[in-house]
């Protein structure tokens, strides 16, 4: 690990001012930061713990809940607001790490996880994420955990949050805070593609922290629902996932959201399939020809090439889940 | 009140439960200093230079040591070699020959400080294409030079003759990839000279063969190192050996002059200890038309590095499962740049019996007969390689375990059983382990307090060893347990063999039985006076003569149930019932712990385990237990063990025929006939996983 200096604010003012230096990161649960640095991954020469902020709540308004960056995973999973009216979210959570991680990690530290992608995790092998303009290792490399949308020819490392994708369906928003103001991002726009720039993974900025994220109740959100496929039952990164929802009035499709996660380099929304499904009658047959045109232009390798159909069979797996209301 | 047979509660329960065991890197010494292994980043070349000047310059830096000024040692094989010995990477030139290769040790007074400068040397390489698979390199494949399990082929009959009387035949290939033991205790050693005598505090499963190789590699007479180690946090093969951290660890406090604590990192697991070698495993096998074989052939092709050999002899169970006059078993090795195998829970026997027993259910499924009934109608009463067995209770071991999983209400034809969108299928397989031996010495003790105090210098790597080793004194000494205290761990207590191949209790338990029983004589012909003061009874079991004369093996039947999500392709293992014949169980609720432990393994080596390796780079990609899967709680069902309790006197004189390692056996095939029986997909390459039952 490198040498770094270490501060833990407990006001923003403190905070906004320690976090301006350059090679400065910002703390919270620890889960990814302090893994990458222990690799030599990460080498911020400035680490500034804001667990000291109070920016812990989980607060239940008339038209949605926000929850407060610094809210640990396994607090917002288990909030009863959050399993009632947003059941998505509390699934996809449940089904990311373990308990020990999800007792630690929070909000804004998963939605800013780092890929899990082996070769920008090894320090010695060429990664533009890592170390822009060094390669991609991964390109021929083994790719079972890798993206298949979303890709460029600089990168194709898999977004790995559930939770991001579980957010992006229920259309939830980012707010961020500087000391310029604050501004709000869909979390669907939050995340960019890797382009030729995969070192820059979203749209936060400099000095700028997350103060939380914002979820819209609608009765849409109401039916959500996460299913997740990997390789163990439990601490195992995905697959192929899908957080999808359905408003279904009277047995016809009014309004559907499908995201995709394990597939893109970003949470990957499916407009195609939401499409498909609206106006139709809320059948299986339905669901498995919406969800076949997923994912219509995939960036495949041997070893992930799995991935195509299987993503499309969660897809109709959740939808049904959705539609019969139960596991 | 006899203790043996009784499911006590391991002794040392409540010290691992609260922290207070000692582990080998838990051990508080003054003044010790911190070292830390670089390793290379590329797997086939040579150093071209080293600039340590940066490293050496950090605060808290003690020592920097590289081949460009390690001392000189010996670290190629010593008097024991052979397969029980590996070459160690000991900085003695700048050669590369596998990826993750130690390369420097820095030596700092803190580990942050040594980890920090390790990031700060500057490395040059000349660097030369590896060969990173034994596929790329399979015509190469060689016969091994040494093999430590009689010869490397064996046959018997003609196996061509067998497959053309054969109705029914088959020819295929299973593989079993690399795998990694990772014990949740990595490998470690805190190293302490006093002027010339060295003591070490290290993760091994074998205390004198510890101290044996590193007096060989550092020059030493072997009276001049100890070696500690109270407690094991699982090895399960990879601490079988001593590994180059170990002597490296030696070196650099004798550089430093302090002690040096040397803990590998989980990383560092994946190439520095050892690995269960990828394997390549062509059967062919023919039966007639009643199901009776008539050829069973099984060749094994596995990885080895290129300087140095280890064997996976996958095929040895196949000369003595199935009754058979026409036998023929084969095993080569290929030698590529990458880290030398080890033993690996049943070396052989784990890799060896997904192969044959997948195999045997696929004929049998060909033929149209029961797989349970096939294999009855070929069950060995004595070993095909020309001995009777010493005991051998598989017959029972199926009976039990069908009966109690409810084998009769499987319907034969593969996808004919379905709850939901899940395919059940129901699996099931052999089990089988030798049972190993090896002369072993303990010591005794009456103190005037009337206690006894029991020694042997062994380990425990989280079996029971403590337990059924106080149980077994406590029973030959007529006393409840609270009187006695048995001690391991140490090499100035009396010697036993390595804790391996399943022999622990079969080696230490007779002569600790002998040396109580020897101590009782002593007592009852002890003058008041004497007993003032210790009684000391020492003694040195020898192989009874009957290892010779008869074949000795544990036995058993894993069952299984699995279901396949017909849309996803998961598969899930829902239950397990395995029946186990294993001699004497001494405690059957440690014993317990060791079956279900090989079964919950076994799952992970059937559905999750492997060492993936960069095919261009020969570096590992799976590094850490995220992406090395194992499984967790959610992958492990409800499984039901059955005992088999045998009498049997030829193994030893406690009936034991050890119980570590055959729980991994048998159930991998088990689980891959499951699979096939759910979902009609023959799965010959582990591990399996979604993808190959999808499409």
């Amino acid at each position: 690990m490198n040498p770094f200096s270490y501060l833990r604010p407990t006001t923003e003012k403190e905070a906004f001012a320690a976090l301006s230096q350059p090679d400065t990161m910002a703390l919270a649960g620890g889960t990814t930061l302090v893994d990458l640095m222990r690799l030599e991954i990460m080498r911020p020469l400035h680490v500034v713990d804001i667990t000291g902020l109070p920016l812990g709540k989980i607060e239940t308004g008339v038209s949605s809940i926000t929850i407060g960056a610094l809210a640990t995973n396994s607090d917002v999973a288990y909030h009863p607001d959050v399993v009632a009216k947003l059941p998505a979210l509390a699934d996809a959570i449940r089904a990311g790490a373990s308990g020990q991680i999800r007792n630690m990690a929070t909000t804004s530290g998963n939605l800013l996880q780092r890929t899990r992608c082996p070769y920008f995790r090894d320090a010695s092998s060429p990664c533009n994420k890592r170390s822009p303009g060094s390669g991609c290792a991964a390109l021929e490399g083994f790719t079972r955990m890798n993206a298949i949308v979303g890709t460029s020819k600089d990168c194709i490392a898999a977004h790995p949050s559930d939770m991001s994708v579980a957010l992006v369906a229920l259309d939830a928003s980012v707010h961020l805070r500087s000391t310029s103001g604050e501004r709000s991002v869909k979390v669907g726009d939050f995340y960019t593609l890797p382009a030729n720039h995969p070192n820059v993974e979203s749209v936060i900025q400099p000095g700028e922290l997350v103060v939380s994220v914002e979820v819209p109740i609608t009765p849409l959100a109401a039916t959500s629902r996460y299913v997740k496929v990997r390789d163990r039952w439990s601490y195992a990164f995905a697959l192929a996932a899908a957080a999808v929802a359905l408003d279904v009035q009277g047995g016809t499709i009014k309004a559907a959201s499908v995201v995709l996660g394990g597939v893109g380099t970003k949470p990957w929304r499916e407009p195609a399939v939401e499409q498909a499904l609206i106006g139709k009658p809320a059948t299986q047959e339905v669901f498995v020809s919406a969800a076949n045109l997923a994912l219509a232009t995939p960036d495949v390798r041997p070893d992930n090439a799995f991935k195509v159909g299987l993503a499309k069979r969660v897809v109709a797996r959740a939808l049904g889940l959705v539609a019969g209301g139960s596991k | 009140m006899k203790s043996v047979g009784t499911p006590i509660d391991r002794l040392d329960a409540q010290r691992k439960v609260l922290g207070t065991a000692t582990y080998a890197m838990d051990t508080e010494v003054t003044k010790v200093a911190h070292a830390v292994i670089v390793t290379s980043t590329i797997a086939k070349g040579s150093i071209s230079s080293l600039d340590m000047t940066a490293a050496k310059r950090e605060p808290g830096v003690l020592a920097v040591m590289s081949h460009l000024d390690a001392p000189k040692v010996m670290a190629g094989k010593g008097k024991a070699g052979g397969a029980a010995e590996r070459i160690l990477q000991l900085l003695q030139d700048p050669q590369i020959a596998y990826a993750d290769q130690p390369i420097a040790v820095v030596v700092a007074d803190t580990l942050e400080r040594a980890q920090h400068a390790a990031s700060l040397l500057v490395v040059k390489y000349t660097n030369e294409a590896a060969v990173a698979t034994i596929e790329q390199a399979l015509g190469s494949a060689s016969t091994p030079k040494s093999f430590n399990h009689g010869k490397p082929d064996w046959s018997r009959g003609s196996v061509e003759v067998g497959l053309v009387q054969a109705k029914f035949k088959l020819e295929q290939t299973y593989t079993t990839p690399n795998q990694n033991h990772n014990p949740m205790e990595p490998h470690g050693t805190i190293a302490v000279w006093h002027g010339d005598e060295l003591t070490l505090y290290d993760s091994t499963q074998g205390i004198f063969g510890c101290r044996n190789r590193i007096s060989e590699v550092l020059g030493i007479p072997k009276e001049k190192v100890r070696v500690i180690n109270q407690f094991v946090g699982g090895g399960f093969g990879s601490k079988g050996t001593p590994w180059s951290h170990t002597a490296l660890a030696a070196m650099s406090a004798k550089l430093v002059n302090r002690p040096v604590k040397l803990a590998v990192t989980r990383q560092q697991m994946f190439s520095l200890v050892g690995h269960r070698p990828h394997t390549i495993q062509n059967i062919a096998l023919g039966c007639d038309a009643e199901g009776k074989l008539t050829a069973v052939r099984h060749d094994v092709i596995s990885e080895t590095s290129r300087f140095d050999e280890f064997v996976e002899p996958s095929a040895l169970q196949s000369r003595m499962l199935y009754e058979c006059a026409n036998i023929s078993t084969t095993h080569k090795v290929v030698g590529i740049d990458a880290p030398t195998p080890t033993f690996m829970r049943a070396p052989g026997e784990a890799s060896g019996t997904f192969a044959i027993e997948s195999a045997i259910d696929e004929l049998a499924f060909m033929a149209k007969i029961d797989p349970l009934e096939f294999r009855i109608r070929n069950y060995a009463s004595s070993d095909p390689q020309g001995k009777p067995f010493s005991s051998k209770s598989l017959r029972q071991c199926y009976d039990a375990a069908a009966a109690k999983f409810g084998w009769k209400k499987r319907t034969p034809d593969p996808r004919s059983m379905r709850d939901g969108h899940e395919l059940v299928g129901y699996g099931m397989a052999t089990a089988t382990y030798p049972a190993n031996q090896q002369p072993a010495s303990a010591r005794a003790i009456a103190k005037p307090d009337g206690t006894f105090l029991v020694r042997a210098g062994t380990q425990d790597l989280g079996t029971g060893t403590y337990t059924v080793m106080t149980q077994i004194a406590a029973d030959a000494l007529e006393v409840p347990i609270e009187m006695v205290r048995f001690e391991l761990g140490d090499s100035l207590m009396p010697e036993t063999p390595v804790s391996g191949g399943s022999m622990t209790v079969n080696s230490v338990g007779p002569a600790v039985k002998q040396a109580c029983i020897a101590l009782k004589g002593m007592m009852a012909i002890a003058r008041p006076e004497d007993k003032a003061k210790d009684i000391v009874a020492e003694i040195k079991t020898e192989l009874a003569k009957d290892h010779d004369l008869y074949s000795m093996h544990a036995f058993g039947a894993p069952f299984v149930e699995v279901r396949v999500d017909e849309d996803l392709g998961t598969i899930r293992v829902a239950r397990v019932v395995a029946a186990y014949a294993c001699g004497k169980i001494l405690n059957p609720k440690t014993a317990n712990n060791q079956f279900v432990g090989g079964i919950t393994w076994g799952i992970g080596m059937a559905l999750q385990e492997e060492t993936i390796r960069d095919r261009r780079t020969g570096r590992n990609v799976t590094r850490d237990l995220a992406d090395y899967h194992v499984p967790v709680h959610a992958d492990i069902p409800p499984i039901d063990v059955i005992s088999i309790d045998e009498e049997d006197l030829h193994v030893n004189t406690i009936g034991t025929k050890g119980i570590g390692e055959i729980g991994i056996t048998g159930i991998t095939g088990a689980i891959a006939n499951a699979v096939f029986h759910a979902t009609g997909k023959r799965v010959r390459e582990l591990p399996i996983r979604l993808d190959k039952l999808l499409g």
